[in-house]
């Protein structure tokens, strides 16, 4: 069996990939795809703790499947607002958008 | 039921329509405003002489003595079970004849104004102030308990402030104006100390309670307010001595005499209603009111005595140098007010030691009559000549035969000429200061000659003097509306004085029987004659000889014609001292310390806010930056600090 460690050293990877691609892309499109990887590495921090520590338990994947729902949701709302954006700014440059600060 | 409930009408109709002349009186009203609030009056003036023959005649006396009658009471405020304030109208000997003094010479200036006020632009307003006047003067005197009348005594201020500044374009009304409020207000804080001191040990703000409570010798209330001193001095004294306070502000006494000549900025018939018949008198109908308690107390009574003979001499000094007419009336009528003052300073409780009541209350009843007299004649004499000034008058005897004859009367009413009525009020008064004390006698009899001269000064000045003037054909003595008040208060001013007044008012309320002593009355008309005589001397022609008399007199004559200096005092005091030395400061404490701490506040927050506004760039990377930042931060935190 494949040990915890290797399982949360790849969750961990994977949710600071995401959040140096959150911080560093000015692309809106790339950065909604960055959250998506760190929702991902929380989904497999989930199960993998579900196997480990409660097996026989369901209750790990559950959230995992609401975190996938609420992450398809979210996804169609962002996308959403970027079209939005690129309607009015005629861009998707992150840093295009603000005009909240006054 | 008292069978007096009309009263209340008495004074209702002033204050309606002073609403509705308040209110709507400038729109709708502008021309016959004036005809409205006269025909008001008139009833109220009808209705007060109802009820004073009602209360004298009809029910008269019962049980020897004349009642007081609550005409209507009801509760007003009620702050607790035992404590709460009534509004009610009593009527006795005082108020009753108040009543009808102040609706009776209301009436007359009302009249009067219809024709000298014609064709101001606030004519409405005017005669609005003219009711709020004559209601608050009204309530002031038939008030049944010392808060009502405290509260009326405020709004008679008020209405007087108004009317004093009516002129509000001419700094000086305005300057005038604010220095009779001031005045007033401040003695008016004495009033209200002395109120509480009275009201605490009299258990009750009532009139009749209060008196019954604090004047039956051995009642808990008398004992604990003559046991109870401060500085040495009882609270009876101290609570007396207050409320006189008050009542000497609002009669000019000395040391609080210096806004009345300054009110005179006000119309003339608003000086005559206000400024000489009945506000000013609300000094010594307080003092006349809580009669039964000054009686006991020799020292507050004393202290009535001195301030009221003090002031009489000093005014009747001031008024034989000023030169413009009204500031004259005014002296006089303060000069008449100490005479008034201090007849009840030498007054009694019971019987024949209370005469200087009935002859304060005689003299209240008459001048009156003879000062708002006089004061409607300068009146007409000024809407004449247009100027205040005695200089740009003389001769006028032939324009205006009626105000003529009216001033002269008025004027040998004042100096105590039988059988005009100031000769028997005044000659109750020197009777009533012979019996208690030689000296205040020699000074009010001083007085009385100094009056005398000061009116026939004026008398003189005014319409003889000079050859008549060419007025350039404007010749006319005002209207019919001006002339009647003026023949209507010759009359009262020849037949006030056969009223056997002693019969109706008295400190203790049985009738008093006062005698006419021949032998005693010589010597007083004989010096007001000599006042007469030296006034016909000096200003009867246009001669050098009040010059000369002036010149002789040399620092005396300066410092009478400068009022002596009071005013100039008072504003050393509080210009060079109250300013100086604690406004100054407090100002500046308030500016630095008060002001400054809260500026400061201010302009921290401001400056935290500059520094970290740059945190809020708008760039949702940089708060993503935070987030996660933060959040490291509070594992950090709860991982190995906080464990």
């Amino acid at each position: 069996m494949v040990p915890v460690t290797h399982i949360v050293f790849l969750s961990t990877a994977l949710f600071f990939i995401g959040m140096y691609g959150f911080l560093t892309r000015k692309n809106l499109i790339t950065m909604l795809m960055a959250i998506e990887l760190m929702l991902n590495s929380v989904n497999i921090n989930f199960v993998a703790f579900n196997k480990y520590l409660f097996p026989g338990h369901l209750d790990g994947i559950f959230f995992t499947i609401f975190v996938i729902v609420i992450a398809a949701a979210e996804a169609a709302v962002a996308i959403a607002i970027i079209i939005n954006l690129y309607r009015s700014h005629k861009t998707i440059d992150v840093d295009a958008a603000s005009e909240l600060k006054h | 039921m008292s069978g007096y409930e009309y009263s209340i009408w008495i004074l209702l109709l002033p204050i309606v329509g002073f609403v509705v002349l308040g209110l709507f009186g400038k729109r709708y009203f502008n021309k016959s405003a004036g005809i409205i609030a006269t025909a008001l009056l008139t009833a109220s003036t009808i209705l007060a002489l109802c009820t004073a023959c009602q209360y004298f005649f009809v029910n008269g006396l019962q049980n020897e003595v004349y009642p007081k009658v609550e005409a209507l009471q009801f509760t007003w405020l009620t702050f607790s079970p035992g404590v709460s304030i009534d509004m009610g109208i009593m009527l006795d000997p005082i108020s009753v004849m108040m009543l009808v003094v102040v609706t009776f010479v209301s009436l007359m200036v009302h009249i009067f104004s219809l024709g000298y006020m014609k064709g101001e632009d606030r004519f409405a307003t005017y005669f609005a102030f003219l009711g709020l006047f004559t209601f608050s003067m009204l309530g002031l005197v038939v008030s049944s308990n010392l808060f009502q009348m405290y509260m009326f005594w405020e709004l008679v201020g008020v209405s007087s402030y108004l009317l004093i500044g009516f002129y509000f374009q001419k700094p000086s009304a305005v300057a005038a104006s604010k220095k009779a409020f001031i005045v007033t207000r401040f003695a008016d804080l004495g009033f209200l100390i002395g109120i509480l001191i009275l009201a605490y040990y009299g258990q009750s703000l009532d009139f009749n309670a209060m008196i019954q409570t604090l004047s039956a010798q051995q009642s808990s209330g008398y004992l604990a307010i003559t046991s109870a001193s401060f500085l040495g001095i009882s609270a009876l004294t101290w609570g007396l001595t207050l409320v006189f306070m008050g009542g000497a502000g609002k009669s000019a006494m000395f040391p609080l005499h210096v806004w009345l000549p300054d009110a005179m900025e006000g119309p003339t018939p608003v000086s005559a209603l206000i400024h000489a018949a009945t506000m000013v008198v609300a000094g010594v109908y307080l003092v006349a009111r809580l009669f039964p308690l000054f009686s006991l107390n020799g020292v507050s009574l004393t202290i009535v005595l001195a301030v009221g003979l003090f002031s009489a001499l000093l005014a009747a000094v001031i008024a034989c140098t000023q030169t413009d007419i009204k500031r004259v009336l005014a002296y006089s009528t303060m000069s008449q007010i100490g005479y008034m003052m201090f007849a009840l300073g030498v007054s009694g409780y019971t019987g024949e030691t209370g005469l200087g009541y009935t002859a304060s209350m005689f003299h209240l009843f008459t001048h009156a009559f003879f000062k708002s007299l006089l004061f409607l004649c300068a009146g007409a004499v000024i809407h004449l000549v247009h100027s205040n000034e005695m200089k740009d008058m003389g001769g006028l005897r032939k324009y205006m035969p009626i105000t003529h004859i009216a001033f002269l009367v008025a004027c040998l009413a004042i100096a105590g000429i039988p059988p005009f009525s100031g000769f028997f009020s005044k000659e109750e008064i020197l009777l009533a200061s012979y019996n208690k004390d030689m000296l205040v006698y020699i000074v009010a009899l001083l007085t009385s000659g100094l009056t005398a001269f000061y009116m026939f000064r004026l008398y003189f000045s005014i319409f003889h003097r000079k050859a008549a003037p060419d007025l350039h054909g404007h010749h006319s003595e005002g209207t019919f509306s001006m002339k009647l008040p003026l023949i209507i208060l010759t009359i009262c001013v020849i037949g006030a004085g056969f009223i056997p007044f002693g019969r109706f008012v008295s400190a203790d309320g049985t009738p008093l029987q006062t005698n006419f002593h021949l032998m005693f009355s010589i010597l007083p008309v004989i010096v007001g004659l000599t006042g007469i005589v030296i006034a016909w001397w000096m200003y009867k022609k246009e001669t050098g000889k009040a010059e000369s008399v002036a010149r002789s007199l040399g620092g005396l004559y300066s410092a009478s014609k400068n009022k002596f200096f009071v005013d100039e005092l008072y504003l050393f005091i509080t210009k060079n001292i109250i300013f100086k030395w604690i406004g100054r400061p407090a100002a500046w404490f308030d500016k630095k310390v008060i002001d400054g701490s809260m500026d400061e506040i201010a302009n921290g927050t401001l400056e935290v806010s500059k520094s970290i506004k740059g945190l809020q760039s708008g760039k949702v990377q940089r708060y993503a930056m935070f987030f996660f930042g933060g959040i490291a931060l509070l594992l950090i935190v709860f991982i190995y600090i906080w464990k």
